[in-house]
């Protein structure tokens, strides 16, 4: 069992208050998922160079290098923010990979947690309440978000094992289920040059979808392949910088409902994650079908 | 009437209030505020009282009701009105998975769509959906009847028993041993009483019934590959 919330703001009304309304659905669904919890924010439409989070086991010890490391093997500019065990290093667009060489080198213990010029994600093990607050999430803004409350199945109850896990930049992925044929298509994703970091069935369903849109699907294209290729029992939850998009496999056991008004697409993996947004009872609430892609995109 | 708001009162103390009716019978009518999706709304009760729950509920709404009448005015999650015995729930919105499963009797109304696994292995309870339902419902069914206004979705009614199935819609398959058979005079005045008592505008002309093939009550050495 595990938790899923996102929000994909339609108009700007509720971009200040992203972060803390994705955080109060979050913790409404800390019994379906109290081992861990993560989120992905999607913070401006406007970039301001490329986002990449890392996290550490040891940030003190780490954080105040990066800065200077990275700008000494570069010769960029670099910003960082530090929230807690996370970091968000704010480079040149074109320097990504320079700067993932560095990280490889000089850094080997930390974790990028994904990147993107819009994109950042918050994860750790411990209570969704708890996490949401170490990463001040409350206080983010943005365009969209996807949460995700964790009770582990597949694999350990660690940071790597939270969720959303991020394969491919500005993309994301949360999963409630369990996938049967994940060991196959992480040896088949492997031969075609798309590397998984963890363990973990969910990571592999991420990868998929990047390899697909690697070679040029559209988010829904991917997912409606996803649905042929993707043995299991699954609902997902999928963002990109200007998408947000819902799969449910065909047997549809994992819950999941749906809200939308004219400021909002909202979903939850039950109605009480969405009974504190605004205008809900005015929304259309649905609960979406069985192997259907649902897909919204700015 | 007695008021229960949901955002001031824990939900062990709501149903405990509505439990203790089945020895008290002190106060026959109450109505819920406030469930905002919350789980086992009025669940276990005996005692025949009328609950108005305003609102949308979580999982087990109303389970293993005895004699109450539960009207939800929102819509429901998983499993409402499981192993209901007696009474009735009427749920104005939709309705989530196995809605009404293993229920022994009583009369489930959702004035919406149920989703997939409606009616799963019911064993006498009525069951009258205004909308759609989903894959794989009435699974197993034994007894009662399940009526649907609109659609119902693939693997209608698998390994069925004797549970009588109406859909007015389209089916979008029938599951294993399900057939659809003859309306005699006796499921329309059957299917008539039905839909007067769920407040459904439709007539049992426009039903087709669908009932099992009894194929697969007993083992049958020809089908021993498929296992």
């Amino acid at each position: 069992m595990c938790g899923i919330v996102g929000l994909f703001l339609k108009t700007e009304t509720l971009r200040p208050q992203l972060g803390a309304l994705l955080t109060d659905m979050l913790i409404t669904m800390t019994d379906r998922g109290p081992d861990s919890a993560g989120i992905a924010i999607y913070g401006s439409d406007e970039s301001d160079g490329l986002r990449i989070t890392v996290q550490s086991d040891t940030p003190d010890l780490d954080f105040p290098l990066l800065a200077g490391r990275i700008q000494a093997a570069t010769g960029g500019a670099v910003a960082l923010r530090v929230i807690d065990t996370h970091a968000v290093l704010t480079v040149p667009e074109d320097r990504g990979e320079a700067v993932l060489a560095v990280l490889a080198e000089h850094f080997p213990a930390l974790r990028v947690m994904g990147s993107g010029t819009s994109m950042e994600i918050f994860k750790e093990v411990g209570l969704p309440a708890d996490v949401a607050a170490r990463f001040h999430i409350r206080e983010m803004a943005g365009t969209h978000g996807i949460g995700h409350t964790r009770m582990a199945t597949e694999s350990a109850v660690t940071t790597d094992g939270a969720h959303p896990f991020s394969t491919g930049p500005d993309q994301c992925l949360v999963h409630n289920g369990s996938l049967s044929n994940h060991n196959s298509l992480r040896r088949q994703l492997a031969r075609e040059g798309i590397k998984v970091t963890s363990q973990n069935d969910s990571e592999v369903a991420a990868a998929y979808l990047t390899w697909r849109m690697g070679q040029g699907a559209r988010l829904d294209e991917a997912m409606e392949s996803g649905l042929k290729d993707l043995d299991g029992f699954f609902t997902f939850v999928v963002g990109t910088r200007d998408g947000f998009g819902v799969v449910r496999d065909p047997i549809a056991c994992k819950p999941a409902v749906m809200a939308e008004t004219d400021d909002y697409v909202a979903f939850g993996s039950e109605y009480r994650a969405l009974a504190g947004l605004p205008g809900i009872d005015a929304a259309r609430v649905w609960e979406p079908e069985p192997a259907t892609v649902y897909f919204w995109e700015r | 009437m007695r008021t229960i708001d949901m955002s001031t009162t824990p939900l062990r103390d709501l149903n405990a209030a509505l439990q203790a009716q089945a020895a008290e019978q002190t106060e026959p009518t109450w109505e819920i505020l406030n469930p905002r999706g919350s789980h086992a709304v009025a669940v276990g009760l005996d005692a025949p009282l009328a609950i108005t729950i305003k609102g949308s509920t979580g999982y087990y709404c109303a389970g293993m009701n005895k004699q109450a009448s539960i009207h939800v005015t929102g819509s429901v999650g998983p499993g409402v009105a499981e192993n209901m015995m007696s009474g009735s729930v009427v749920v104005d919105g939709d309705a989530s998975q196995y809605a009404g499963a293993t229920g022994h009797g009583g009369l489930l109304v959702i004035k919406g769509n149920a989703s997939s696994r409606c009616g799963i292995s019911m064993k006498g309870i009525d069951i009258v959906v205004h909308g759609n339902i989903g894959h794989m419902s009435a699974f197993m069914a034994q007894t009662g009847n399940l009526v649907v206004l609109g659609d119902a979705g693939d693997a209608l009614g698998d390994s069925l028993y004797e549970a009588r199935l109406f859909v007015r819609g389209a089916v979008k398959s029938l599951g294993s041993d399900c057939i659809e058979k003859e309306m005699r005079p006796e499921h329309i005045a059957l299917l008539a009483d039905l839909l007067e008592r769920a407040g459904a505008d439709a007539r049992p002309e426009e039903f087709r019934r669908y009932g099992s093939a009894r194929q697969l009550y007993h083992f049958k050495i020809d089908n021993a590959s498929a296992y």
